[in-house]
């Protein structure tokens, strides 16, 4: 067994016990950020671009959730399944938009589509508007076999939908299409030369991230019982950043362990309500200073580098 | 009531037609000063500024306290003001931005977002989230007929348009203007010229952040000065200069006064697009003309 396989081994183990330590609500909702951070972190850490409005997805997919569960009465399948589809269907209009331009605009572009999708879900009447839809009932899965109204069984269906939607993202990079993608961030021109036709792909990848931002975001609202407007805010799109980049950006695990951390962190710091903000932007500012390459990045570099001299 | 009645303009006063404009007029202003400052630093320092929103609060507040503090008053605060906080972006050039520019745009946005969170996080943590009135410096208006125009918000007008021609000529037609194009073309050509580069960046970074406060200034008499009356602005300013395109100084100008008329006409029309008019121009300027509108083509 390699080093790898070993650690990947321990993490599912602990996956499986964590609800008997820790909260199950916690856990959860770091799962939905974890695959949130990793669907954003396949989009800027494999595709070179940088999102800052996928929020966006992640809101709206949590309102679709409960929209159809809440309102229409129907199954959390078909909720989830509504989110991921609404997610996409939002990612490819709003992408085919956003990658005709590069660069930092495409961050600019990204921000002001998720900042007009912020004040539409203020004005419509679907959404709540400021109130937000609450109260979304956790109805059984799998036609009444699956009842999820307790936490534990609720946590290894979210563990269960994490491991799929981390694996799809294991998947994508893996592929023909991920070496692509990377070809692409590395070198767009000369991906072009070759015959790839580079904005199919960067579309393609906006789109799987957005639809898998959403998996999240509906998942989300599964759990927590309610979307609202935090859920597709400017400040969110920026947390998820955020997660990425603390973790490391372009590595399968770092998004994983810094929504963790932001998540963790964001709770024990709830009662100091605005220095939240400040940590956070103070994070943002020691990690582009002095750690580009995140918490994993930077472990994994060391870890190498001391191979190297054995 | 609601839905369109754009077509019957008899329908609505002539009162909430020149209002309305002018409000829009108002909010062209501040996009046009803000978008302005943006272009500058962008142009020279490579680094999309996304504390521009801070910094125009840190202007109003600026002056909110040397009101109620020293009793400055708003005349003076206007020259004070932007120059405080004009130093405080020198510092933060010195101290962290001049360590970035070799690195991809990216982190240049993240830092700047990141110090914008801190700066409205401490604002808010020490003067709360509602807003504090700044008193208007010229009160009364005038009765022109057809609306009544508050003689302040003329002033704010007038006031932006000379701010922004002031500094589309110093940048177009001064030397130091013409150092500071040649410097965004070709620094190191600039530099062997004898020219000191990494000053003439700080320095664009203080004037920048010192534009952002000065439209913080004008903009206390009108709106609350709150920790966070510009974070929702600098995002409509980012769809402004996707519109407009950043290689352009009079391109900034003239996109900005015209987005916010197309607000002001929209709030006419149909309330409801007020908010999101903006970007629906950003989606429809990106499919027809990606570059933007004074953009060049790459």
């Amino acid at each position: 067994m390699t080093a790898r396989n070993i650690s990947l081994f321990v993490a599912l183990v602990l996956a499986l016990i964590a609800p008997f330590v820790a909260y199950p609500v916690f856990l959860m909702t770091a799962l939905c950020f974890a695959l949130f951070a990793g669907a954003f972190n396949l989009l800027l850490g494999y595709a070179g671009l940088m999102s800052f409005g996928h929020a966006m997805f992640f809101g709206m997919a949590a309102y679709f959730f409960g929209h159809v569960v809440k309102a229409w009465g129907l199954p959390p399948e078909v909720g989830l399944l509504a989110g991921v589809l609404g997610g996409a269907a939002l990612g490819l209009v709003t992408g085919a938009l956003a990658i005709r331009r590069q660069g930092i605009y495409f961050a600019m572009i990204t921000l002001a589509f998720a900042q007009m999708i912020y004040f539409l879900c203020v004005q419509m009447p679907f959404t709540g508007g400021e109130d937000g839809l609450q109260g979304i009932p956790r109805r059984a899965l799998l036609g009444g076999l699956l009842p999820i109204t307790n936490d534990f069984t609720l946590y290894y269906v979210v563990l269960a939908i994490f491991l799929f939607g981390y694996g799809c993202i294991y998947r994508f990079i893996h592929s023909p299409f991920g070496q692509v993608l990377k070809a692409i961030r590395d070198n767009e021109q000369r991906a072009v030369s070759l015959g790839y036709e580079a904005d199919r792909y960067k579309l393609l990848a906006f789109v799987l991230s957005a639809a898998l931002s959403g998996l999240a975001g509906a998942t989300k609202a599964m759990v927590l019982q309610f979307a609202t407007l935090t859920d597709v805010s400017a400040g969110l799109s920026g947390e998820v950043v955020l997660m990425a980049l603390v973790g490391g950006l372009g590595t399968l695990s770092g998004p994983i362990v810094g929504a963790y951390i932001i998540i963790t962190m964001q709770n024990y710091l709830a009662g100091f309500g605005e220095f939240v903000l400040v940590i956070q932007g103070a994070i943002f500012v020691v990690i582009v200073m002095a750690f580009r390459k995140g918490l994993v990045g930077e472990i994994s570099a060391w870890w190498k580098a001391r191979k190297h001299k054995a | 009531m609601s839905g369109f009645h754009c077509y019957d303009i008899f329908a609505i006063p002539m009162q909430a037609w020149f209002g309305q404009l002018l409000l829009g007029l108002i909010n062209g202003a501040f996009y046009a000063m803000l978008s302005l400052g943006l272009a500058v630093i962008f142009g020279m320092l490579n680094v999309i500024n996304f504390a521009h929103g801070a910094q125009y609060m840190m202007g109003a507040f600026a002056a909110w306290l040397l009101l109620g503090i020293l009793d400055v008053p708003f005349w003076a605060s206007l020259v004070l003001a932007p120059i405080i906080v004009g130093l405080f972006g020198v510092v933060l050039e010195r101290l962290l931005l001049k360590r970035i520019y070799h690195l991809d745009h990216l982190y240049g946005f993240l830092l700047t977002f990141g110090l914008a969170l801190v700066i409205e996080g401490l604002f808010q943590w020490k003067w709360g989230s509602s807003g504090a009135p700044y008193p208007s410096p010229i009160a009364g208006g005038w009765n022109l007929g057809f609306m009544y125009l508050p003689k302040y918000r003329g002033f704010v007008v007038v006031a932006a348009l000379a701010i922004c021609l002031a500094t589309w000529f110093a940048i177009e037609r001064t030397r130091l203007g013409a150092y500071l194009r040649a410097a965004t073309e070709n620094p190191t050509l600039v530099r062997a010229f004898g020219i000191n580069v990494p000053r003439l960046i700080t320095i664009t970074y203080g004037v920048g952040v010192g534009l952002a406060a000065l439209a913080g200034v004008l903009a206390a008499p009108i709106q609350q000065v709150s920790a966070l009356m510009g974070t929702n602005l600098v995002l409509v300013v980012f769809a402004v200069v996707v519109i407009g395109g950043m290689g352009s100084i009079m391109g900034s100008i003239v996109t900005g006064f015209s987005l916010g008329l197309v607000e002001g006409l929209t709030k006419v029309c149909y309330p409801p697009g007020s908010n999101t008019v903006i970007f629906v121009v950003m989606a429809l300027v990106l499919l027809v003309k990606p570059a933007g509108l004074f953009g060049q083509t790459k």
